[in-house]
């Protein structure tokens, strides 16, 4: 297929989804607005984490970590001084915090920089690591970050979290950085880069040997999923407006390694499909949490009945198809032209 | 002699209690295939491992090039100018074979990775400049039909020349090749003996080989070092190695060597 026609196709593409959003901000009431805007992030979130360990194969369990530094960094950023002299009653908010400010493009881009900050700081000793020891040292990374966030309450406030945060992530924002964070990952795993992180995860013993400098492109790669993570972070903060550090424990990044486990390691298509599935599905079985009743049977609700249902279906998952729903496949224009039988000359 | 590309000077290297290599002296000339052989366990891939920075040698030192590169890391020895293959096959499972052989070309990119995002019309050229070199070497090593395959579904002999042709997309002055021969038939290893000529002289390398099968060493090798317990115990052309009784009694034994 021709290189303008797939530009075309891909503008075409982008023009629907926002035809989309425009129509749904005014169309679908605030529930289901709610639910599109927790799948951006969600995809955002999960893209970010199969670049770290679908592509390069390291095991990090760390999202959390770098999402509350994104949610953080960004909400002191867009919350008006006055709102936060208001808020900060256990331990008043130090200088320079207490009056920096900016526009909220620049707040996640700020949360995202600092983030990726960190998975570099972290990256240096524990990418060292590998495996299992790898998932570990970054677990205990996430949780080290929880525990500072609820003792630097001059800063964070501590364990009361930051609330009326304005609420600036809409889906026109949301939906822009998923489709930011979509574009630059595809660009670099696409490129010989992502050849490289692939060789690594491949076999990282010959990818040193074909002078890779293996260390660099994992630390790369790592800051650029906590990047992604970061950014993902702070539009969550913004979109439920109230963040705490309790939020940010290890059931959120169990969440999204499951959209990224069940979408399919190693390919973005996947995540995006895995984002839409899961985050549909885990607000639409709310139902089997309610009291249900059969004839004359009742059963009560029982709260948390949803993430049975979904470790067990991920249970299958890992057991039968242990690819994802999408497998290694990698959605491009020329395959869905081969598909439908046209001619067409890459 | 001026045209020495590889030096080891007095290279020792100790697991523990354990001495795999030990004081092993040799010059690689400019050109010229030189065969490492020896029994098993004798020494001749950790020599490999540390001529290519994977080991750090106890003693010792490699020369390269005038250069010393003892204890760099393998990216910075395979920027130097030396490749290699391995032992047991280890292609990148998950590509194609092309993707492969482009992955190899990385370590001469001059564009860094943020590049590829911002779409530099110069970053597209060099990566369709990669993807054409790639496609060459492929196409010397008579791979270029099966490019799009995975590199893992190839059969043996055409994944060990594809190991070869991503070694040379890095460029090398200096090949090692571990046990290029292992599982291949007569046949195989025939045509193995010619490519391993016509590579050198296609790109002016010098290549150094480790090889248990007989044939290919004798058939390929213009000088042939002898490796046993992590010694060298002889040197010199294929017909004087055949014919010398220390190389027997390590391979034979004490009696074989008098019967001989």
């Amino acid at each position: 297929m021709k290189k303008n026609t797939k530009l075309a196709l891909n503008i075409f593409c982008l023009a629907l989804l926002a035809a989309f959003l425009w129509w749904a901000q005014d169309n679908l009431n605030g529930y289901k607005v709610q639910v599109l805007n927790l799948v951006a992030v969600n995809a955002i979130l999960a893209i970010s984490l199969n670049l770290i360990y679908g592509f390069t194969g390291m095991f990090s369990l760390g999202h959390a970590g770098f999402m509350a530094i994104g949610a953080y960094v960004s909400a002191i950023l867009i919350l008006p001084a006055a709102q936060k002299e208001m808020m900060y009653i256990l331990e008043p908010i130090i200088w320079p915090f207490s009056v920096m400010h900016a526009p909220f493009f620049v707040s996640v881009l700020a949360g995202g920089a600092v983030a990726a900050a960190f998975g570099l700081l972290i990256a240096l000793p524990v990418l060292r690591l590998g495996g299992d020891y790898l998932g570990i040292a970054t677990l205990g990374f996430a949780e080290i970050i929880r525990v500072i966030f609820t003792n630097i309450t001059p800063i964070t406030n501590g364990a009361l979290g930051l609330k009326g945060i304005p609420g600036y992530a809409n889906l026109g924002w949301n939906y822009f950085w998923c489709v930011v964070t979509f574009y630059v990952i595809i660009k670099l795993l696409s490129s010989n880069f992502g050849n490289c992180l692939r060789a690594i995860r491949d076999d990282e013993v010959a990818a040193r040997a074909m002078g890779i400098n293996t260390f660099k492109c994992k630390a790369i790669s790592f800051a650029i999923g906590a990047f992604f993570a970061g950014v993902g972070g702070a539009l969550q903060g913004s979109l439920i407006t109230t963040i705490d550090p309790k939020m940010f424990n290890f059931q959120l990044t169990y969440n999204i390694l499951m959209i990224v486990v069940v979408g399919g390691l190693g390919s973005v298509t996947g995540s995006m499909v895995g984002a839409v599935v899961i985050t549909v599905l885990l607000e639409w079985l709310r139902f089997v949490e309610d009291t249900m009743t059969f004839g004359s049977f009742e059963i009560a609700g029982i709260p948390g009945m949803r993430m049975v249902i979904f470790s067990i279906a991920l249970l299958f998952i890992i057991l039968y198809r242990r690819e994802g729903m999408i497998g290694g496949y990698e959605f491009s224009w020329d395959s869905v032209a081969k598909r439908f039988g046209k001619k067409g000359d890459a | 002699m001026a045209d020495v590309i590889l030096k080891t000077e007095n290279l020792t290297i100790k697991f523990g209690g354990l001495t795999a290599v030990s004081d092993f002296n040799m010059e690689a000339v400019q050109g010229r295939i030189t065969s490492l052989i020896g029994p098993n366990g004798a020494g001749k891939t950790t020599l490999f491992n540390i001529i290519t920075g994977f080991y750090k040698p106890t003693s010792g030192r490699v020369i390269f090039d005038g250069e010393d590169i003892t204890g760099k890391k393998p990216h910075d020895v395979c920027k130097a100018g030396i490749a290699r293959t391995f032992q047991n096959i280890r292609l990148f499972a998950g590509g194609t074979v092309l993707q492969n052989v482009m992955t190899a070309c990385w370590i001469r990119q001059k564009l860094p990775w943020w590049a590829a995002p911002l779409m530099l019309p110069t970053y597209c050229r060099e990566e369709r400049e990669i993807r054409e070199k790639s496609m060459t070497l492929l196409e010397s090593v008579g791979l270029s039909s099966l490019a799009g395959e995975v590199a893992t579904g190839l059969p043996y002999g055409a994944q060990r020349r594809l190991e070869i042709a991503r070694a040379l997309a890095t460029e090398p002055k200096f090949l090692l090749l571990d046990e290029p021969a292992a599982g291949m038939n007569p046949q195989e290893s025939g045509e193995l003996m010619d490519f391993i000529r016509q590579i050198r002289d296609q790109f002016k390398l010098t290549i150094l080989l480790i090889e248990h099968d007989m044939k290919v060493v004798m058939g390929v090798s213009e000088y042939i070092r002898v490796l046993d317990y992590g010694m060298l115990i002889a040197e010199g052309t294929p017909d004087e190695i055949r014919s010398n009784p220390k190389v027997i009694e390590a391979y034979l034994g004490k009696g074989a060597a008098a019967n001989a």
